[in-house]
């Protein structure tokens, strides 16, 4: 979900600061006080806990007691059998949602700014299942991909295709999820670039036009620079939503057949499950450096060059 | 139960609405938490919450003692109260426990799991209490840590075995097999009458360690001291022979070809249904199963039988047994709560107890309280259990003998028992499961 | 631009493809719903031969003692406060935020980014409510709710201030209004956009919670309605109808406010995540 809006306000910011010798008698109009309330609640429910968990991220804990153990919680979280696996999993869940919900959103995009007959119905039914919950949707889909009773099989055997075992394949398994996650998301990918293509003046398809632009030279030259703020908006959001997915795995495969669909995050949560709290709370610790360390550089690498654009 | 409507607060009549409005709403919301909406207990009795897992079976099993229990002593009432089962459901109870919020009384797990909850620090001590000397030796220390007991059994005893098809047997002419070669000798005439021989169900991967876990009457057979010596650190499952047989039998029938086509798909339910209509002959499980088994599918109550896993040696043929779950008190239950909580565990663990679950539910085995007699009526494969009992020739899992159980063995054996890894390489990686438990765990020797 | 005609085929292909990726599971789950236990458990893809969807609706409504009913009571109320608390939290945060650059400014972004990433602590946080005496209660959901959501919010609506004059504060602030009016009578008004959009997305994102009322808000009487699904998917093992009866029913607030939103959500996004 997160960070929809991020990108655009800081390359504003950065452009046009605010204007000189608002001065003093303006700051008083904005109160640190403000921030109490929200820092009152974010502060004792969430960053406290967190330390808190950082901190028996060193300690072997079973609830019930702890015991200081220095960093060999990350020693072990690094020799987790799965965790390779795991974490080739999650690069490529996160790398296959995020494009292809940048890609199929962008396309969409276009196809429902145009003039197309029923576009409020399509807008509809493209952003419905984002709206819709997780659970509801893992085992839905489960029930659809089965392989020989499921719906989408059968189907298929209609047209004289054999259908893949989608969830219980080994190499199927982890794309089988991704098409769901991104059947379930690619509708908010869709409505933050319907957003950013209703938001290019017109002009610049007229300019295009007189120059005797082809609509796929219009795309290419117009929309798609245009729409870079909504693009860098989505990969954001979708590779920080990819790079800690959970629960549509854990619905759909439990990380399986075996481990072969694992991602970090259910590695993590199968140390919760399996009482190795410490370790978990490691893993976690693990996780949050991982997604800083892909996405923190991303961030700075797109809105400089958004700067330079 | 009255459905109070009065919680709904009132909806905020524009979505910004200024702080004033809000703190009072967020007041009113305190005022009549969610806790006033459920059913309330009636009268002036004591209402005591019970915690089990939401399974179908356990539900019903609750709230038949619950009901049965009421009617005898009317001045308490019991509310069934519903967890997640497996890990997430640990980790409820885990959670429940250390942050002193659990139910007055609630069921869980025997053995392993049971230790890991801290039972001295968390849980009242039941051991001077009069219905303890009739609950069976081999549940007791199930239940137990350092000097004290803490639980009464729910539930009867479980074999971890195979459950058959006994027309299938009758037409082909099969026997029980008593030697895995035995076994495998069957599998080979019911595939070839065009039957599936081994159904394996890996939708739900608990399933898949029947092969392994259900084996330890012949681990321990082979090698009396295999728990005590894996408990430190010395007997591991790759480098034992008797150990490494469960992974190599479920490796050899997948190998075979004699696993149902959509074993990897398949569900527990569809492994029950196939075995009950003889559309597989042998299924691994535990016998808890059958209990759900004939409620879907009648004619299995006499179809289908059971026998142990059979090992190497026919001479020590024998089952490995599973205690079943306990229900126990926890030490946040004080007062006159706390001596109707006892009350409760005293009916569980009495011959009254016993019919009432034997109402709630259909036994997978004997009861392991001392005058408990099985219903007359009891499925074919829950006699076949009791012989095994009655011929003494039974062994504890292993989770009962030692505080170790690797918890990815079910992902392993799925893995092993899809051809995705081999038997010794499953063994070798569960060796490394186990390790991090027991480091976990904070054992010593690891 | 000239205006150009629909193009017919291009329309007819697409509501095709889009019925049939984006509708046909509704109509799945609908059909199933529908059907008698026996024939949902084939699991196939047909209208139901006999439509029960009435029996099935009692059936689950009816089921635990209409647990299904106090669930809906609780994920309403819920949704309603722990919402209308983000919105104003962090709209008063991000005001601040996005007005007044200080030496505090890179510290606030990097907790609110924080917040973002870090996954939440569940038993310290339940001994934190503990100690405020609030764990098992509405309220302390609630709460837990803000806290885990606030950065998303904060982050919305301080990219949508930046599209906000300041000149607007400095005519009120002439004008003579303190901080309090300054915010609430003239900022918040215009946020009205992405508002929508914070509550729409945070309102689906709390209602279909299903972890955090696991743990903060245990007992049979606080479930929340995608307990009961969890629930139910045990308890009725091979009740497929039932089951996806259930998924119906917890599908229809979401719904429900999708079409009373629908027109503003693009709106929101645009001018929130876009124009920022």
């Amino acid at each position: 979900m997160a960070t929809t809006v991020e990108t655009p306000p800081t390359g504003q910011r950065e452009s046009r600061p605010a204007p000189p010798g608002t001065g003093r008698r303006m700051r008083s109009s904005y109160p640190y006080w403000f921030y109490l309330p929200a820092a009152a609640v974010y502060t004792a429910l969430f960053l406290l806990p967190t330390l808190a968990a950082f901190f028996f991220s060193l300690t072997r804990w079973t609830l019930f007691e702890y015991e200081f153990i220095g960093f060999d919680n990350f020693v072990q979280f690094f020799r987790e059998p799965a965790l390779v696996k795991g974490l080739t999993n999650t690069l490529i869940y996160a790398v296959v949602t995020c494009g292809l919900k940048v890609v199929l959103g962008l396309l969409l995009a276009v196809l429902l700014t145009s003039r197309v007959i029923g576009r409020g119905f399509l807008r509809s039914v493209v952003f419905f299942p984002v709206l819709v919950s997780t659970i509801g949707v893992g085992i839905t889909f489960t029930v659809l991909m089965h392989p020989s009773e499921g719906a989408i099989n059968q189907v298929l055997s209609l047209v004289g295709v054999d259908g893949p075992a989608w969830l219980t394949d080994p190499s199927w398994a982890l794309l089988s999820v991704a098409f769901v996650d991104v059947w379930k998301g690619v509708g908010l990918a869709t409505v933050i670039y319907i957003a950013g293509v209703v938001s290019i003046p017109r002009e610049y398809y007229e300019a295009a036009e007189v120059d005797g632009a082809s609509a796929l030279q219009r795309f290419r030259h117009v929309t798609l620079p245009l729409a870079r703020p909504a693009t860098v908006t989505v990969i954001i959001l979708s590779l920080i939503g990819g790079l800690r997915s959970f629960d549509l795995i854990w619905a759909m495969t439990g990380g399986g057949p075996g481990f072969t669909s694992d991602v970090i995050a259910s590695v993590i949560y199968k140390q919760y499950q399996a009482g190795f709290y410490g370790l978990s709370t490691a893993g976690n610790v693990v996780l949050f450096l991982l997604v800083s360390a892909i996405v923190v550089p991303l961030f700075w690498f797109l809105n400089r060059r958004e700067a330079e654009a | 139960m009255e459905l109070p409507v009065r919680g709904i607060s009132p909806r905020p009549s524009h979505a910004v609405t200024a702080l004033v409005a809000l703190t009072t709403v967020s007041l009113g919301l305190a005022a009549c938490s969610p806790g006033s909406l459920g059913s309330s207990g009636d009268g002036d009795g004591i209402t005591l919450s019970y915690l089990v897992p939401n399974g179908a079976e356990d539900v019903a099993l609750a709230e038949q003692l619950a009901e049965d229990f009421s009617a005898a002593n009317p001045d308490i009432a019991i509310e069934v109260e519903t967890r997640p089962g497996g890990g997430d459901g640990d980790n409820v109870v885990k959670t429940r426990l250390a942050t002193g919020e659990m139910t007055d009384v609630f069921l869980y797990n025997t053995g392993s799991l049971f230790q890991a909850i801290n039972p001295d620090r968390n849980l009242v001590p039941v051991t001077g209490e009069e219905w303890v000397d009739a609950v069976d030796d081999s549940f007791l220390p199930t239940v137990s840590a350092g000097d004290d007991v803490y639980g009464a059994p729910v539930g009867s005893a479980m074999g971890g075995g195979v459950l058959y098809n006994r027309t299938v047997y009758a037409e082909l002419g099969l026997e029980v097999p008593r030697t895995w070669d035995e076994f495998m000798a069957n599998n080979a005439a019911i595939a070839e009458a065009g039957t599936t021989p081994v159904i394996q169900t890996y939708a739900d991967t608990w399933t898949s360690q029947l092969f392994v876990l259900g084996d330890f009457h012949n681990v321990a057979a082979a090698e009396p001291d295999f728990a005590e010596s894996y408990t430190d650190n010395g007997a591991k499952y790759a480098t034992s022979p008797a150990a490494l047989r469960g992974f190599e039998h479920l490796q050899e029938v997948a190998e075979a070809g004699y696993l149902n086509d959509d074993f990897a798909s398949a569900s527990y339910e569809d492994g029950l249904r196939m075995v009950a209509e003889g559309a597989g002959a042998h299924y691994p499980m535990l016998t808890n199963a059958i209990s759900p088994m004939v409620d879907a599918v009648p004619d299995a109550a006499e179809d289908v039988g059971f026998f142990a896993l059979p090992g190497d040696d026919e001479a020590s043929n024998g089952l490995t047994m599973w205690t079943p779950g306990g229900v126990y008190v926890p030490t946040t239950t004080e007062g006159e709560k706390r001596e109707a909580a006892l009350r409760f565990l005293a009916f569980v663990a009495s011959p009254e107890g016993c019919a009432s679950q034997s109402t709630g539910q259909t036994p997978s085995g004997p009861y392991l309280v001392a005058d408990c007699e099985l219903p007359a009526d009891a499925p074919t494969a829950v006699s076949d259990i009791q012989s095994y009992f009655d011929s003494g020739a039974v062994s504890p899992a292993l989770e009962f003998l030692s505080p170790i159980k690797g918890p990815a063995l079910e992902q392993i054996t799925v893995e092993v028992g899809s051809g995705i890894r081999t038997a010794v390489s499953g063994a070798e990686l569960y060796d490394e499961d186990v390790e991090k438990q027991a480091q976990q765990l904070g054992l010593e020797g690891w | 631009m000239r205006t150009r005609r629909p193009n017919p085929w291009l329309s007819g292909v697409a509501i095709l493809a889009f019925t049939v990726v984006f509708v046909l599971p509704f109509v799945f789950v609908l059909f199933t719903a529908a059907k008698g236990q026996q024939e949902a458990a084939l699991l196939e893809f047909s209208p139901p031969t006999e439509w029960r969807i009435v029996e099935n609706l009692r059936a689950v409504i009816e089921a635990r003692d209409y647990l299904l009913v106090i669930a809906f009571i609780n994920s309403v109320v819920l949704t309603v406060a722990s919402v209308t608390l983000m919105v104003v939290l962090a709209s008063m945060a991000a005001f601040v935020l996005q007005r007044r650059r200080s030496r505090l400014t890179g510290p606030v972004n990097l907790l609110v980014l924080s917040g973002l990433i870090i996954p939440p602590a569940v038993v310290p946080t339940i001994w934190v409510l503990q100690g405020l005496g609030i764990f098992k209660t509405l309220l302390g959901l609630i709460l837990v709710e803000v806290a885990f959501h606030l950065s998303f919010c904060v982050l919305l609506f301080r990219a949508f201030l930046a599209t906000v004059p300041r000149e607007l504060d400095e005519s009120a602030v002439i004008d003579g209004a303190g901080p309090i009016r300054l915010f609430f009578r003239v900022v918040l008004p215009l946020l009205r956009p992405v508002t929508v959009t914070v509550i729409v997305v945070q309102s689906v994102g709390v209602f279909n919670d299903f972890v955090n009322p696991l743990y903060f808000l245990p007992g049979e009487e606080n479930a929340t309605v995608q307990l009961t699904l969890f629930n139910f998917q045990s308890q009725f093992e091979t009740q497929y109808n039932l089951l996806f009866m259930d998924i119906l029913l917890i599908t229809i607030p979401p719904l429900v406010m999708f079409l009373f939103f629908n027109r503003q959500i693009v709106a929101g996004m645009t001018s929130g995540a876009i124009k920022g």
